[in-house]
């Protein structure tokens, strides 16, 4: 896998890596030692990382890799905030990668930068460097002190080299820091409340701007009404983009409701039939790309039972606490912006394609957002400010999107379709698969398909729409097709994605891409075979399975959740779920319990992961427990709505997801895998457990609903159709 | 719009403060006081970001008008720590790891310290019926609710009051 497959921007100007970097992508692509690390002053580390803190730890776990290789106490290390302006370009934070990619070029550059200070530390104490260890920086001969340390020994300069040859790296057995929880860096500031997002940010001279959207997805400004304004509003018009800027952001707010009441628009109807997302998705023109091809006819033909079956989901939203924000300043022909991007390169470049500027006068530096799942409003918002900000030059400028805003522009999950059929042979073992995916392309963020991909460029005057959304290579590890090739043995396999060439809803990367669907159809599909065979769901999956990692972390989900003991009650039921994230990554397995009363009720879920080797234990069991949370959102709760011209999903109301009083009780294993590389954890668990809910669900009513979510008026309706 | 001095003693300091008395306490406190706990979500009181303890009860400050908060005593998130000792739910909160993004936290956190106060001991249940307002995206609230638990069963005659 490189680095651009995985939702990266190609490393500009890599060329050819130095030798023996090539399984370091980060490390290759910015091979200067000092652009990983610098010693401060005061007896500190500071490391540098091109991937950005979201609330999923990714900060804290580095620092724990980089401690863990110098020898120094963790509380001596500190994560520089990322910007385009100095940080590694490492390209976009997504796609679990984080660990593999940047943990591995900090930990082999903090080797690479202690071998040169004990190489230094020797030729100043006339020994050799082996003789030489470290005890927090401290420099030790023989174990007793020298009154070296990696601070008077660091002179400037010293790390501006390149990489050389790999070094060995601690082996994790001798680990002290790394391997172990650790607390996260950031949360002191969140519990007491101190700045600490983009939000909380406020620049000298800052003026604050709203944009005013379009109150359909497609729709043409005719006028503005010229409504009267606060004094200080100065108005934005560009095309449909309308925006305001004010002294302060109340001001700004309440200008944006009196032009938004007095504008008039052209509205064109161009969405689809918000109760038919099937046959939206089967009609609409699509590419048809194979996926995978495994071909054994004359295993296929010993195939005694045959079953076909649709799975859905609709359009789901990222919903983040925060809506999106964004700082711009614009000084004659430089722009700096603020943004809490998940891929500060890719915006820089988006934003200079966008507006005609040379790359090299765009700055980007990121801030904190609030969690990000994916491809959310970040970089849209971005834009809008330098837009407005244009318009005041040498005053930054900082934009606040609504809630509504949020919900309603922010590019969201795809609807999709997975049409699955499967053959088993007599006794009961599947020797035929195919399975056919239908979406719009996940793969939609800044620079994607040579496009820059923000959304008020649509609105200029003279702005083109958004093409459809690509969705990368067609293999099993990206897009719309992510995990739809099973990982089970499955002898005649066949499966073929259809990427919809039209996209009247904007889709972008939503956590774990097409694997919620594709692993909640392949693992309901599976226990619907399973029931034709006559088998016990976890039975039927280890006689389909060999790899004993796999096999693994299904037996301590099913030792975890007491799925041998399971208890027979009127109304509950229980379900397991599989995959191996990407069909390469992470392995996971859920077993939920459902309740299917009055209501649909996840009330348990179990989760058993491998990510190989961890480096924060803490930090991957909160990444697992919150993605089986969101899962069993999305699965029982979550659909974007629509009429025929605009999202109507766009609050808490209309897009509700659960809260306290239905979340599940979580608990999670981590299996060890000892020796093995580290994975990412952070989306493993997004199908796995809705699979194990539809799973329970199922159980627990006597039928199978496919069409998510997962509510009590699509059981209602399974039971009516079945 | 027309400005009205605010009477509101914020964090234990009174204070007189030139607002329109028609816009949101959050925006008093965030623009006006600089305060940065108190968070913007979603406007409506939905999400519970932005919640402030009001005369000892937890409330949305995004949709309560400034002219409803005149001679009230207000507790942000920045309120609770006694000097440089955390407030007990705080602590517990960063022994439990209770996060992800945070985002949500101080609202919890505010949410979670007025039960406490009115409730010293409660059940599971009853935290999570009094955190049902407060959304997190990050789905921490397995955590959180342990965080509260254990902050309850550190001091059983309840914590000090906000």
């Amino acid at each position: 896998m490189t680095l651009a497959e995985h939702g990266g921007a190609s490393p500009p100007g890599a060329g050819s890596p130095p030798a023996g970097l090539a399984g370091l992508p980060s490390l290759a692509a910015n091979p200067v030692l000092a652009s990983w690390l610098a010693f401060s002053p005061g007896g500190t580390v500071t490391i540098f990382s091109g991937k950005v803190e979201y609330g999923q730890g990714v900060w804290t776990a580095l620092a724990q890799i980089a401690a863990e290789e110098l020898d120094v106490a963790l509380a001596r290390v500190a994560v520089a905030p990322v910007s385009t302006d100095g940080s590694p370009d490492e390209g976009v934070t997504s796609g679990s990668l984080s660990i593999q990619h940047s943990g591995s070029a900090l930990r082999q550059a903090c080797a690479q930068a202690r071998a040169l200070l004990l190489a230094a530390a020797a030729a100043k104490l006339g020994t050799a460097a082996s003789a030489l260890t470290v005890d927090d920086g401290q420099i030790l001969a023989g174990g007793q002190p020298t009154r070296l340390s990696y601070w008077s020994l660091a002179s400037p300069g010293l790390l501006d080299r390149e990489a050389g040859a790999p070094v060995p790296v601690k082996p994790p057995g001798r680990w002290s820091v790394a391997g172990r929880s650790a607390p996260r860096l950031d949360l002191p500031d969140k519990v007491t409340g101190r700045p600490r997002f983009l939000h909380d940010l406020v620049l000298p001279g800052m003026l604050y701007g709203r944009v005013v959207r379009p109150p359909a997805v497609v729709a043409e400004l005719l006028s503005t009404g010229d409504p009267e304004l606060p004094p200080g509003v100065v108005t934005v018009r560009d095309g449909s983009f309308l925006g305001v800027v004010a002294p302060a952001d109340a001001t700004a707010l309440r200008a944006a409701r009196l032009i938004a009441r007095a504008a008039r628009w052209q509205v064109t109807e161009s969405l689809p039939d918000a109760e038919d997302l099937k046959g939206f998705l089967l009609s609409a023109p699509a590419e048809e790309v194979p996926v995978e091809s495994r071909r054994d006819e004359g295993a296929a033909a010993t195939a005694s039972t045959v079953r076909t079956a649709e799975y859905t989901r609709p359009f789901l939203a990222h919903a983040s606490m925060a809506p999106s924000c964004a700082i711009a300043r614009w000084d004659g022909g430089a722009v700096t912006v603020w943004s809490h991007s998940q891929g500060v390169f890719a915006l820089r470049d988006a934003i200079a394609a966008g507006l005609g500027l040379d790359a090299g006068r765009v700055t980007v530096n990121h801030a904190e957002g609030a969690g990000a799942y994916g491809h959310n409003g970040a970089d849209d918002a971005a834009l809008d400010a330098v837009l407005l900000a244009r318009a005041v030059p040498g005053r930054p400028v900082r934009v606040l999107w609504s809630r509504e805003d949020e919900m309603a522009w922010a590019p969201l999950g795809s609807a999709m379709l997975a049409r699955l059929s499967a053959g088993l042979d007599a006794r009961g073992k599947i020797v035929t698969w195919r399975q056919h995916v239908w979406s719009n392309g996940f793969i939609g963020r800044p620079g994607r398909g040579g496009e820059p991909r923000l959304l008020a460029l649509a609105h200029l005057a003279g702005g083109r729409p958004m093409s459809p959304a690509p969705d990368g290579p067609p293999t099993g590890a990206m897009g719309s097709t992510r995990n739809a090739v099973p990982g089970y043995d499955i002898p005649d396999l066949e499966v073929v994605r259809h990427r919809l060439l039209t996209m009247p809803i904007r889709t972008s990367s939503l956590r774990s891409l097409g694997a919620f669907l594709n692993v909640f159809a392949i693992e309901s599909f599976l226990d619907e075979l399973a029931e034709c065979a006559g088998a016990d769901p976890v039975e039927f999956r280890l006689a389909h399975l060999t790899d004993p990692r796999a096999v693994r972390v299904i037996e301590a989900a099913a030792d975890l959740a007491g799925w041998a003991g399971r208890p027979r009650a009127e109304g509950t039921g229980y379900g397991l779920g599989y995959a191996r994230y990407k069909g390469l990554a992470g392995y996971c397995a859920a077993v939920a319990e459902v309740e299917a009363e009055s209501d649909v009720r996840v009330r348990r879920l179990w989760l058993a992961v491998d990510v190989g080797t961890v480096i924060n234990p803490d930090g991957v069991i909160n990444q697992v427990e919150g993605g089986a949370v969101q899962s069993a959102s999305w699965a029982t709760r979550e659909r974007v709505t629509f009429d025929r011209a605009r999202i109507t999903s766009v609050s808490w109301d209309t897009y509700p997801v659960l809260r306290f009083t239905g979340v599940p009780e979580v608990a999670v294993r981590i299996v060890a895998a000892p020796g093995q590389p580290e994975t990412g954890a952070g989306e493993i668990a997004q199908g796995p457990a809705a699979a194990a809910i539809g799973n329970a669900l199922a159980d627990a009513t006597g039928v199978r609903v496919r069409d998510l979510p997962l509510t009590r008026e699509q059981v209602i309706r399974a039971i009516e159709e079945g | 719009m027309e400005q009205q001095d605010l009477h509101v003693t914020v964090n234990g300091e009174a204070h007189a403060l030139a607002c329109d008395p028609d816009s949101p306490l959050l925006d008093v406190l965030r623009a006006g006081l600089g305060l940065a706990g108190p968070r913007f979500g979603c406007g409506l009181g939905l999400c519970g970001a932005c919640m402030v303890i009001i005369d000892g009860k937890a409330r949305t400050s995004c949709d309560y008008p400034a002219w409803a908060a005149e001679g009230t005593t207000v507790t942000t998130v920045e309120g609770l720590a006694d000097g440089d000792r955390l407030h007990a739910v705080q602590q517990a909160f960063l022994d439990e790891q209770a996060a992800q993004c945070g985002y949500c936290t101080s609202g919890m956190i505010v949410a979670a310290a007025a039960l406490l106060a009115a409730s010293p001991a409660p059940t599971e249940q009853e935290v999570r019926e009094a955190l049902d307002g407060n959304l997190c995206r990050c789905g921490t609230h397995g955590r959180i609710v342990a965080a509260v638990l254990t902050a309850a069963a550190r001091h059983p005659g309840g914590p000090a009051a906000p």
